[in-house]
């Protein structure tokens, strides 16, 4: 859960459920956004499990989520909970990639209106952002490198804008950018930093907001390139 | 009719960046509705001259409240419905403009642009705690009630 975007009062909190349900109410869980820690207090190991890897994904959290309530209720027993929660892990109904890119298209270009009340770039903008975000998605899937993505999808939104403006396919270079940009915008990890601090889990909420600001600083000095060269 | 466009985009945004962020097929419209009365709420606030901070700050406890609401009817996380329907009010033009304007070497009138940038995010982040509280104290009257 973790790993895909959840804060980590629920994923203490699923884990708690889980556990009192299974006959250890008091089991004690410590999780950060790097690992899990879970010991249970008759039995000598504790068990720890890392987290390496995150990417969002929330259908898969609320998903999660609904399983370990319906185990609570005893709906379902452990097995069953199990064979599912495999079943979460490999075969979560996903958006797919285009309808993503167009999820992008749609992000930015009425975006951009909002906030500049230009009318005229839309098209232009919603097209720049959908490419920028496959830019995105595919630097993610193939090199799995974290904030070179952001970087890199920046700077060619930058570049395709100046590119638009000076072919004449748009008006505005500043209002291009804002709206094409808007789908990189670190949305997930900023918020549930917030919702960390508030729950008291003070390692992992600065943790994701240095993770929401790299992000952010990524994409800013992928524009600051842009405007060095052009 | 601008502001109806520009409403009409604000739940078009706020779906999209669901299908970014993959949010259950489900809760999509949800959100999007949430996002435009967030955004209606900023855009009413700040066009009644009360300023950058409250108007952000009010549409943020809005969608605190409304995400918890929808949380609890559809039975799903609340940050399913908050995440997306927070889009129309990131400070997306501020930003841009202090990178460019530090890029360029305007140093003061980048910092201008960041503490704009500081005081919407803030205020923000106040107002979705401002909405945990308040959904807390709901919870403890609705308990009360229940208990009489």
């Amino acid at each position: 859960m973790i790993e895909n975007g959840s804060e980590m009062a629920r994923a203490e909190d699923t884990i708690m459920r889980i556990a009192t349900n299974s006959g250890y109410p008091d089991a004690q869980v410590f999780s950060t956004v790097t690992g899990i820690i879970m010991s249970i207090p008759d039995q000598k190991n504790a068990q720890v499990e890392s987290v390496s890897r995150r990417s969002i994904d929330l259908e898969k959290v609320s998903w999660v989520n609904r399983l370990s309530r319906d185990y609570a209720d005893h709906k379902i027993t452990l097995a069953d909970f199990f064979e599912q929660l495999k079943l979460v892990d490999q075969a979560v109904p996903y958006f797919p990639f285009w309808l993503q890119v167009l999820g992008a298209a749609l992000v930015s270009g009425p975006l951009m209106t909002i906030f500049c009340n230009n009318f005229y770039d839309i098209g232009v903008t919603s097209i720049i952002g959908a490419v920028g975000f496959a830019i995105y998605y595919g630097i993610n899937k193939t090199l799995n490198i974290k904030f070179i993505s952001e970087f890199v999808a920046s700077l060619l939104i930058g570049i395709l804008a100046v590119i638009a403006v000076r072919l004449g396919l748009g008006h505005s270079v500043d209002n291009i950018i804002i709206g094409a940009v808007m789908p990189l915008v670190p949305g997930v990890p900023l918020t549930n930093a917030v919702r960390d601090i508030l729950n008291g889990h003070f390692v992992s909420g600065p943790a994701r907001g240095m993770e929401a600001l790299l992000t952010a600083a990524a994409i800013g000095f992928g524009i600051a390139f842009v405007f060095r060269f052009f | 009719m601008v502001m109806m466009i520009e409403i009409f985009f604000a739940f078009i945004a706020t779906v999209g960046f669901g299908i970014i962020i993959n949010i259950p097929h489900r809760a999509l419209v949800v959100a999007g509705l949430i996002g435009t009365v967030a955004w209606l709420v900023y855009w009413l606030f700040f066009n009644l001259q009360l300023g950058l901070a409250l108007s952000n700050l009010t549409a943020s406890v809005a969608i605190g409240l409304l995400s918890d609401v929808a949380a609890r009817r559809m039975k799903m996380p609340m940050l399913i419905f908050n995440i997306p329907s927070l889009v129309p009010l990131v400070p997306g033009g501020q930003a841009y403009q202090m990178v460019r304007n530090i890029a360029l070497g305007d140093a003061a009138q980048g910092m201008r642009f960041l503490t704009e940038v500081i005081e919407i995010t803030g205020s923000i982040a106040i107002g979705f705690l401002l909405a945990e509280l308040l959904n807390k104290l709901w919870k403890k009257i609705m308990q009360k009630k229940a208990s009489f």
